[in-house]
């Protein structure tokens, strides 16, 4: 028994191995857990976290644009887009073409979208409506998910389209207000960090990382009502005419604010498949032009002002034009002299070029640019044009004579209608705004209220039978203007058939409160006169918009008799 | 020491119910908040709809043709309409 007692006895160095070997086995898995638990408990409990918190992003809502008297010009509505994961994604091919038939998607592309397996993240379809998208969760699809969205209508449509702009499929500004005023419309996304459970519902909230912020309502200066009458006013003119464009802008005379701006050829911002860059075109702000005749009340002003002529002043006109170096200026009135008023009145070129010719080309220049031309009109609008006005020292003299009669010199239809607003408030030029700011707008003064006076008296004079636009007037109130008829510029020279008809005029005349601009391009249906093509559009505009802003009328409100064909004064052009 | 021991027990079983109440509690009230928030995103969307159909409806050109066609209104000409001005009136 000893023996064998002896014989299995084991030596104790070895239970003592084992031992140690377990402690220090132990020993190892104590520093490791320390090792975890101290050092480490950061990152493992982030990635303990990430299986099942999450972070949401929360959408802030675009701001509305709307009209002066807060009818909605653009809105963003909530849409959702439907995405998949094309690997995860399992559908018999009945599920696929019901599917199609809710996103009105051919299922043949929507097969050919879900074939790639290999990417993680394809779109199906974006900005489908809240009902639609209903349906579509109602499939309960594995791999085909959706989000919200905004997408941004615009429920006046083509009328109010050049003003507003539109934006892209991420509601970014693209063109227009909303691109100009992209900073304060915007809506600024958040987040929030969420629990959420095997199913991938939030089963709780954990913290708000960073509220959404929605974007600021903006309101324009833009007046839908009178905006909707300018766009039909113009858009009759340019079907009746055959023209190829047309533009129209309206400035409230006391606060600067532009009542209406209108152009065509217009498009849908909201379906915008298919447009040209001719539909797109803001004629009235990026879009200059030789504007003719009506910057004659210019320099007449000038010459008023300093003192070269006065308003009972005869200028001699005579049959033969007036010669200059090589280049004669013609004018198609007989008479051998003219009045001052008359030169305005009857739109004399070679008047208006000798009242040119007697001033300095400086003061002359000065004016111009006092006017605003050559500057951009500084409405924070994207790609406003500064048109085209040559330093005076690079004048010739024949340039000095034709710029009098607005040749040689290209100004925006926006600029044109500023500068007649020094003619409107006595004198003072006045900053323009396309925002909504109802206080006096302040002005500069660049003539002389006594010039201002003399000049519109003579505008009204060129409504009245015998000047050259009397279609320009209208029922009940007493109007002034201006009409020009200028050859296009083409190559360099100019075009012999085809003219661009304007027409600039303040109402009511004993006290303006709008300044309208009207311009149509390419009027091919016979008539192309400023006075017969641009007035009437001026007319109607006025007579609506007066009325609808509670003017008090300054003339007996009875019927304008309209001059029978070809009865107004011809124009030079 | 036995006595303390008890109270101490005896807190630690309140607590413990306190806080389950409280987790129930809060799980409550949340799936109630997701509920207020599903509901005010489907007001957005109504409200949305109702902006667009509010100024379709309104659009001018539809209240004219309205007006003019259906109700047979028309504009007053210059010799019916009578402006007054604020500072005039009594």
């Amino acid at each position: 028994m000893s023996a064998a007692a002896a014989l299995v006895r084991l030596p104790v160095w070895r239970a003592r191995m084992v031992m140690c070997a377990l402690l220090a086995a132990f020993a190892v898995l104590a520093g490791r857990s320390l090792y975890l638990q101290s050092m480490r408990t950061d990152f493992l409990q982030e990635k303990g976290e990430a299986r099942y918190s999450r972070v949401l992003q929360i959408l802030g809502t675009r701001g509305r644009i709307l009209d002066r008297n807060g009818e909605a010009l653009a809105i963003s509505t909530p849409v959702q887009s439907v995405w998949a994961i094309p690997g995860d994604v399992e559908a018999t091919p009945a599920q696929l073409k019901k599917l199609a038939g809710l996103l009105g998607a051919e299922p043949l592309e929507l097969r050919k979208k879900l074939a790639d397996r290999s990417r993680d993240f394809v779109y199906l379809k974006r900005q489908i409506s809240p009902e639609q998208a209903a349906q579509v969760a109602r499939l309960a699809l594995p791999g085909i998910y959706q989000h919200g969205e905004y997408r941004r209508y615009y429920p006046g449509g083509e009328v109010t389209a050049h003003v507003v702009g539109f934006t892209g499929v991420d509601e970014a500004g693209q063109e227009g207000i909303e691109l100009a005023s992209q900073a304060t419309l915007g809506g600024v996304p958040g987040s929030r960090r969420v629990i959420k459970d095997r199913l991938g519902r939030v089963v709780e909230d954990v913290e708000s990382i960073r509220a959404a912020q929605d974007g600021q309502d903006l309101t324009l200066a833009i007046d839908g009502k009178i905006q909707s009458l300018a766009f039909a006013a113009l858009k009759s003119a340019v079907a009746a005419h055959k023209a190829k464009a047309g533009a129209l802008v309206a400035i409230d005379v006391r606060t600067g604010e532009v009542l209406a701006l209108a152009n065509l050829p217009s498009f849908n911002p909201n379906n915008r498949a298919r447009l040209s860059g001719a539909q797109l075109r803001n004629r009235v702000l990026t879009d200059v032009f030789e504007p003719g005749s009506t910057l004659k009340p210019f320099t007449v002003a000038l010459g008023l002002e300093s003192g070269k002529v006065t308003p009972s002043s005869a200028i001699h006109i005579g049959a033969s034009g007036l010669r200059i170096a090589n280049y004669t200026i013609h004018d198609p009135h007989p008479q051998a002299t003219l009045s001052l008023a008359q030169v305005i009145q009857k739109s004399s070129n070679v008047g208006a070029a000798r009242i040119a010719l007697a001033l300095h080309r400086d003061d002359l220049w000065q004016l111009f640019h006092n006017a605003g031309f050559g500057v951009p009109p500084q409405l924070g609008f994207p790609g406003e044009a500064a048109g085209k006005l040559r330093p005076a020292s690079t004048w010739r003299p024949v340039e000095q004579a034709t710029m009098a009669y607005g040749h040689g010199i290209s100004v925006s239809l926006m600029q044109l209608a500023r500068a007649y607003t020094m003619f409107a408030r006595d004198g003072e030029l006045i900053p323009v705004t396309l925002l909504k700011s109802p206080q006096t707008a302040p002005g500069t003064r660049v003539l002389s209220a006594r010039t201002a006076r003399d000049v519109r008296a003579m505008l009204e004079l060129a409504v009245q039978p015998g000047g050259t636009a009397p279609r320009a007037r209208i029922m009940g109130w007493r109007v002034a203007g201006k009409t020009g008829t200028a050859h296009k510029q083409e190559n360099g020279g100019y075009a012999a058939d085809r003219y661009i008809a304007s027409f600039v005029g303040l109402a009511p005349a004993s006290n303006p409160r709008l300044v309208i601009a009207v311009m149509i391009d390419e009027p091919s249906a016979g008539q192309y006169y400023g006075g017969v093509v641009a007035a009437p559009v001026f007319a109607q505009v006025a007579q609506g918009a007066l009325r609808l802003l509670g003017v008090p009328h300054d003339a007996p409100p009875e019927p304008v008799p309209l001059p029978g064909e070809g009865e107004e004064a011809r124009e030079s052009t | 020491m036995a006595k303390l021991s008890l109270l101490l027990l005896l807190v630690l079983v309140v607590c413990a119910l306190g806080l389950v109440t409280s987790q129930h509690k809060a799980r409550k009230l949340f799936t109630e908040l997701e509920r207020a928030q599903a509901r005010a995103r489907e007001l957005d969307v109504e409200y949305g709809k109702l902006q667009l159909e509010a100024s379709t409806w309104g659009l001018h050109t539809r209240v004219e043709k309205v007006a003019t066609g259906t109700l047979g209104m028309r504009t007053p000409d210059a010799r019916r309409v009578r402006v007054v001005s604020r500072e005039a009136a009594p």
